[in-house]
């Protein structure tokens, strides 16, 4: 049958090139909104203006950045480790173009006022059921792959993506249910405080599931192969995905301390997000142990660093949410800069570092090449953006802090301390600081980009990569 | 049965559940399989694709 049966490499090159290129634009809009926030003058029309800027901004780093990312490490992974090529590859190129599609669209609407005002979920419905199309045939490229697999057992990495996808569609359709008045203006289908649940349920669990489950997958993958070291604990990773399904959906509504939701709910919420901590620095242990016996790769291995450096800032993120999670920390943290800055510490210390490592390793296998075209590049990529990150959570910690004690802040007739506008004039300070955090980070990504193109000159497109005999059966 | 009655169920059966995958998880019969799984993405190495097509055809029919 399948005698000279090759990998679908096109689909992932497609995907591994258009994170490069979203990162630098997403990333791009993110210094800009920054900038926004240092000089008002910048907002000088409504279409760039910040308020439509930065759900552009969260849009393109999260989906388009991230989503590239993990289309691109989720269908390498599955093909190779059930040594299978993709199932159903038109509709594995289908996701590529149809995701492309919702991220120019994104870019055109929101630009152009339209939203659903849903955080992370602001595209307009006819967008909504162009996402659902594109994550259908996702799960039906992925489960298919699997299905054909020729292994006995669905690596662990696997299971994390499949969970990923499959929690992924089920909060998308749940949560963009409205009702659409025109083609451009929808209500969302639940109303008051329930519509607030449903929407930090969705929020929450996209951050659990895209940017925690997807990237652990690639995680369990990425990190034994740059290492070429099987995964820590393999019964470890097992508990580490269940533990993380049966909580994560539970930790929701402490986005909504403090409001109209029911007070045991924001309990439950507050708990589920506490118990969260063990999962999270088990999957954390369970990737940096990798290295254990190896630990001198780290030493001239940049690619490595990147990996193993995000899992650090996963485990700090991961114990920072459930510290602000806390009603008592979460009524002085709650709405300042400190969950911008913890937002961030995940975002750009987790996911974006795990997956530009990941990245790195798959450009020049995509293109023919042993590594890319300068590894010197990839050496100061990994220190700017670190620097970088330091610099843009270190001031969001500050900023946030003074802010919450400053909103808090009373005199002894009852009266407060201090006016809005005198929290916001003592930040500037930090957001400039924040502004350059954001722009080293962006500065590294143009050095990837370039980086990407001189890997990709005089490489040749890998289409025939052979499918190889699972090894039980040599 | 009141439905909180069944949201209390649900809970313990489920908690009850990732306990019995725990232990699962750490029974010694798993291991050989465990420790076979954990080397799946070890063993998918292709030396840099080939441009030699009969050879690549050879490892591909299990």
């Amino acid at each position: 049958m399948q005698e000279q049966a090759a990998y679908n490499y096109q689909v992932v090159r497609q995907f591994a090139v258009m994170t490069v290129v979203w990162g630098v634009v997403g990333m791009l809009v993110g210094v800009f909104v920054a900038a926004q926030l240092v000089w008002p003058e910048l907002n000088f029309a409504e279409w760039f203006s910040y308020g439509r800027l930065r759900p552009l901004h969260t849009n393109a780093v999260i989906f388009a950045f991230g989503g590239c990312s993990l289309f691109a490490t989720s269908y390498y992974c599955v093909q190779r480790t059930c040594h299978v090529p993709l199932f159903a590859p038109k509709l594995a190129a289908f996701t590529f173009w149809g995701w492309q599609l919702v991220i120019v669209l994104a870019v055109i609407t929101l630009p152009l006022g339209y939203t659903t005002a849903k955080e992370y979920a602001e595209l307009e419905w006819p967008i909504d059921i162009l996402i659902a199309l594109v994550w259908v045939s996702y799960a039906v490229v992925f489960f298919g792959t699997i299905a054909k697999r020729k292994t006995p057992h669905i690596y662990v990495a696997n299971w994390f993506f499949g969970g990923y996808i499959l929690t992924i569609a089920l909060l998308h359709i749940v949560n963009s249910a409205e009702i659409p008045v025109s083609l451009t203006k929808s209500y969302s289908a639940y109303a008051g405080v329930q519509d607030a649940m449903i929407q930090w349920w969705y929020g929450h669990n996209a951050v659990g599931f895209f940017l925690t489950a997807g990237f652990l997958g690639m995680m369990y993958y990425f990190v034994p192969k740059q290492a070429e070291r099987p995964v820590y604990s393999y019964r470890l990773s097992v508990v580490h995905f269940w533990a993380l399904i049966f909580t994560y959906m539970w930790a929701g509504p402490h986005h909504l301390h403090y409001t109209a939701l029911p007070d045991w709910t924001q309990s439950v919420g507050m708990i589920f997000s506490l118990i969260l901590l063990a999962p999270s620095w088990g999957g954390m242990i369970n990737g940096i142990m990798t290295m254990s016996g190896a630990w001198h790769k780290l030493r001239d291995d940049p690619i490595l660093k990147f990996m193993i450096t995000s899992l650090s800032f996963y485990g700090m993120a991961t114990f920072e949410g459930p510290m602000m999670s806390i009603k008592t920390v979460n009524a002085l943290s709650h709405y300042t800069d400190w969950t911008i800055g913890h937002v961030h510490a995940g975002a750009l210390g987790w996911v974006a570092f795990i997956a530009i490592g990941s990245t790195y390793y798959l450009l020049p296998r995509m293109f023919g090449k042993t590594e890319m075209y300068s590894k010197k590049a990839i050496e100061l990529h990994f220190w700017i953006a670190t620097l970088g990150i330091v610099l843009y959570i270190a001031s969001m910690w500050i900023a946030g802090v003074m802010q919450g004690l400053m909103w808090g802040a009373t005199n002894p007739d009852g009266t407060l301390t201090y006016s809005f506008v005198e929290g916001v004039k003592a930040s500037y300070r930090f957001w400039g600081i924040r502004l350059l955090g954001g722009a080293m980070f962006l500065t590294g990504m143009l050095l990837m980009a370039w980086n990407t193109v001189m890997t990709m000159r005089g490489g040749r497109a890998v289409n025939d990569a052979p499918v190889l005999a699972p090894a039980a059966a040599h | 049965m009141d439905i909180n009655d069944l949201r209390s169920i649900i809970t313990v059966v489920s908690f009850l559940t990732f306990i019995g995958i725990v232990c699962w998880a750490w029974s010694g019969r798993r291991k050989t399989d465990f420790d076979a799984a954990a080397l799946l993405p070890l063993e998918d190495d292709t030396p840099l694709p080939l441009h030699d097509h009969t050879s690549a055809g050879r490892h591909s029919k299990a």
